[in-house]
């Protein structure tokens, strides 16, 4: 019993970890840092796959109703006469549309912006050893990867995946007569009970472990970024959850608590008890979803502001403006969730609650973007990948968030909901927004967990490459969605067309109709142009230029303060925090960047 | 490596690690329950005037188990006391009065699952005339049931469409079957299975209402034999911390029990919200 005991204490000991084996330490780690990489791969891995279900999606657009080439006849052997002769039916169109919304948010952008970054910098970035509950840590993740593995199964499922639109709204989605929205449920709520793991061991580990020193005010911003995120994501997933349940008692119990009385399905009267509220599935799916858009951007706004100083060698502008205006952001996005419903006629006065709301919540977020823009004046930038890539965050998450604008007017939106429009806003917003601080991201915070660089010059090709596609893609459906094309046609619009219907008044016109085609290039095109970023991203790990000390950036944080990369347990020495997180040519200094945890200005700031 | 303030609380926020993370598990769970209450008042107040049943559950047996988790909740709070004054024997007892309590919730809780799931509704149609009976399941043979009429029904949307629909506030027992149904309240009814057009029990499905009822209370019952088992687990093997780290054997203690006091908090909502309003 003693010896028992001996050896499991020392298990925990730092000395020990050299001699783990392979699973426990690269599969069942409970160290932060492996975790978080094990999070990156999988959601950048689910990132691709959810792309590509879209590149398939675009040749049905493109080109309705005709074989997709060299993948179909592979569809067809997978997933048998929904793909018939190598063409997408309309069951499959749907399933993979719900599912690439599905993948993207819940599996793809969120576990990498904020489990996979937040997870290998966080607990570095305030000078802690680890996060505070290791083991919860380590369960988030394979919770998120049972939940990715359920999503995965469902495409194989007699009737396909789920096929509700990833809103998911019922009555529609649970009369569909498949199994596959049940197996999302299942596969949500394991993604939930996920991300509330997560949520509380941020949350725990930001408030508990700060390092001596590290006040609240010397916060890297990264870190104020993941610690609103988390909240959001502690308050705002649970009424899914609920809803999740609620829509699985219908599914599975024949429950009606989303089917109103009187439903027909078919011409027939469905056997159901009736009495339930299709609203109520629109109100807990929007009071999660809307917090869930700040959850997809918030951390790359973090991302972009660690990239932003430490590129043009200069302190933040307006530190506390960006801090509060996170906090206002963080509050007002729990009130502003029925802007998505203004067409379900819930009557003029809430909307015009939700309208202003949604107003008000536009300002805090130009707040930031202005900050960011007011840091760069008088900088002298350094363009490398990473600064590339955040530079033009900059400006596509300032198109996305402008053209939201209208939509958050009522009467504005009556026109240009669930049209093309909607999707183009968002898509700024989240794929040259987010998706771009994320690969600005991995290019900065490469060096520190592998010990090599990635090649600057295919990043670059990579940045470029993706810039203009990203832009191919989804500007021209702005001018779709003002010519009134809606979303979720599975001919791309070509039964609305005026090609189609001779001298109708209001059919999509011919330009629209071939902005399918131009996107759907644009979009295989940027599918072509990832290539040299998993080429960088792989063959960096053996081959790439090897960092000449710790803190390559010459950053001013506390993660670039660590062996490089950092062992378990992070720091050699306990750091202790004396300044704030932006430092950067501080006059009379001895050089250009003061880490916080070096206590004399004078000193020659140490590089390894 | 040793992460710090996992049994000692920090200075500045003044707990120990565990003890913010089971707050802010519990801020999550209050949404997810407050999600669930929304959707009971969105319901409710959805409802077809007069469908929506007063007095169906047990009010007596409600009253007892709320008192039995007003109970828990204090010796969960001893037990804690019991551990911060060194003394192991007590905390033992009141454990195991705490799981005593939760055992005895859940055996009262079953019960009257076991009521609504044996309380059945049957539509009956002899020549071309519909009827819809209503009461609990006494008997049951190869070719004919027997029910028990019940003081208190809910009426569905198919009762309402073949007329057997709440009566009107304020009329009259003019129609003759209103009449007729309340003289038969206490008498068995007999029912061919040859006449049996559709028959279903008070479960989930039965109606919006049951259908709240049996997701809310069983989520919680689900949150009841977690913390039992936890409670349970310390009182077991668990204790055996006990001789090696009496502090943090305290704190898990105490974690338990806050997390306890919670779900004995839904269910003082769940009380007045299902069975009194």
């Amino acid at each position: 019993m003693q010896h028992s005991h001996d050896t499991h204490s020392h298990s925990h000991d730092a000395h020990h970890h050299e001699e783990m084996g392979f699973w426990s330490k690269y599969v069942f780690s409970t160290d932060h840092k492996v975790i978080g990489i094990q999070y990156g791969i999988t959601s950048l891995l689910f990132l691709l796959f959810g792309f590509g279900l879209m590149g398939l999606m675009r040749w049905q657009m493109a080109y309705p109703g005709t074989p997709i080439p060299v993948f179909g006849p592979i569809l067809e052997k997978l997933l048998g006469s929904a793909a018939a002769g190598g063409v997408m039916s309309a069951d499959l169109y749907n399933s993979f549309g719900a599912m690439h919304g599905t993948i993207m948010v819940f599996l793809g952008v969120v576990p990498l912006a904020f489990a996979a970054f937040g997870n290998y910098v966080v607990p570095l970035q305030i000078g802690a050893p680890d996060m505070t509950f290791p083991r919860l840590n380590m369960a988030s993740y394979w919770l998120y990867f049972l939940g990715g593995i359920v999503m995965l199964i469902s495409f194989f499922l007699p009737g396909g995946a789920a096929q509700g639109g990833w809103t998911s709204y019922s009555p529609l989605a649970t009369i569909i007569p498949t199994q596959g929205q049940t197996w999302w449920l299942v596969g949500m709520v394991l993604l939930i009970n996920s991300s509330l793991l997560g949520a509380v061991n941020f949350l725990a580990t930001i408030i508990q472990l700060r390092a001596p020193g590290m006040t609240w005010m010397r916060l890297p911003f990264f870190v104020w970024a993941q610690f609103v995120t988390a909240f959001l994501l502690l308050l705002a997933f649970p009424p899914l959850e609920a809803a999740g349940v609620m829509q699985l008692m219908d599914k599975v119990f024949g429950c009606s608590f989303f089917l109103p009385t009187g439903l027909m399905i078919s011409g027939k009267v469905a056997d159901v008890s009736g009495g339930g509220s299709p609203l109520l599935w629109q109100h807990l799916f929007w009071f999660l979803a809307h917090p869930e858009v700040y959850v997809l951007i918030l951390p790359g706004m973090g991302i972009v502001s660690e990239i932003l100083c430490n590129n043009i060698r200069k302190p933040i502008w307006g530190y506390k403006s960006l801090v509060y205006s996170l906090f206002a952001i963080g509050f007002l996005s729990f009130i502003v969730w029925a802007h998505h419903m203004y067409m379900t006629g819930m009557g003029t006065a809430i909307s015009t609650f939700f309208q202003t709301t949604t107003l008000i919540i536009s300002i805090p977020s130009v707040i930031i973007l202005t900050v960011f823009f007011i840091t760069l004046w008088g900088g002298s930038i350094r363009f490398n990948t990473q600064m590339l890539f955040t530079l033009a965050f900059l400006v596509m998450f300032g198109i996305g968030g402008l053209t939201g604008l209208p939509l958050g007017f009522n009467f504005v939106d009556l026109f240009l909901h669930d049209s093309y429009y909607v999707i183009a806003h968002f898509h700024y917003v989240v794929a040259p927004g987010t998706i771009f601080a994320l690969f600005a991201g991995v290019h900065y915070w490469y060096p520190k967990a592998t010990g090599r660089y990635m090649c600057d010059f295919w990043g670059r090709v990579h940045f470029w490459c993706s810039l203009v596609f990203m832009n191919i893609v989804f500007f021209p459906m702005f001018t779709q969605g003002i010519a009134g094309m809606s979303r979720r046609m599975y001919d791309g619009g070509a039964n609305y067309s005026a090609a189609a219907n001779k001298g109708l008044l209001g059919a999509l016109p011919d330009s629209a109709i071939y902005s399918n085609v131009i996107i759907s290039i644009g979009a295989w095109m940027l599918m072509l142009v990832q290539i040299p970023f998993i080429i960088n991203f792989v063959w960096s790990i053996w081959k790439g230029r090897k960092v000449e000390s710790d803190n390559p950036w010459e950053a001013t944080t506390l993660e670039w303060q660590t062996p490089t990369p950092p062992p378990h347990g992070n720091f050699a020495v306990a750091p202790t925090v004396h300044r704030g997180p932006y430092e950067y040519s501080v006059p009379g200094a001895a050089s250009d960047f003061i880490p916080q945890n070096q206590a004399d200005t004078k000193a020659k700031a140490s590089k390894s | 490596m040793e992460i710090p303030y996992t049994v000692n609380a920090r200075k500045d926020t003044g707990l120990y690690n565990a003890k913010l993370g089971i707050w802010l598990f519990l801020a999550s769970e209050v949404m997810l329950f407050g999600a669930l209450f929304s959707a009971y008042i969105l319901l409710r107040v959805g409802a077809t005037p007069g469908t929506w049943p007063h007095g169906l559950l047990n009010v007596p047996l409600g009253t007892l188990n709320t008192i039995v988790l007003i109970v828990s909740s204090v010796t969960v709070v001893m037990a804690w006391a019991s551990l911060k004054m060194k003394q192991f024997g007590k905390w033992r007892m009141y454990q195991g009065a705490t799981l005593v309590c939760a055992l005895i919730f859940l055996v009262i809780k079953s019960f009257e699952y076991n009521d609504k799931l044996t309380h059945y509704e049957v539509v009956t149609k002899e020549g071309d005339k519909f009827h819809v009976y209503d009461g609990h399941l006494v008997q049951e043979d190869k070719d004919k049931i027997v029910l028990h009429p019940s003081a208190h029904r809910l009426y569905t949307a198919r009762a309402i469409a073949y007329g057997f629909g709440p009566e009107p506030a304020g009329a009259h027992a003019a129609a003759d079957h209103g009449a007729k149904e309340h003289s038969d309240k206490h008498e068995l009814i007999t029912i061919q299975r040859s006449t049996i057009e559709h028959m279903e029990n008070y479960g989930p499905k039965h109606h919006a209402y049951l259908a709240i009822y049996f997701t809310l209370t069983g989520l919680h019952a689900l949150h009841v034999i977690g913390g039992a088992i936890v409670m349970a687990f310390f009182f077991g093997p668990g204790a055996k911390m006990w001789k090696t780290n009496p502090e943090q054997f305290t704190n898990r203690i105490e974690i338990s029990g806050l997390f306890w006091h919670f779900v004995d908090l839904v269910w003082i909502f769940l009380f007045p919200v299902l069975y009194l309003l």
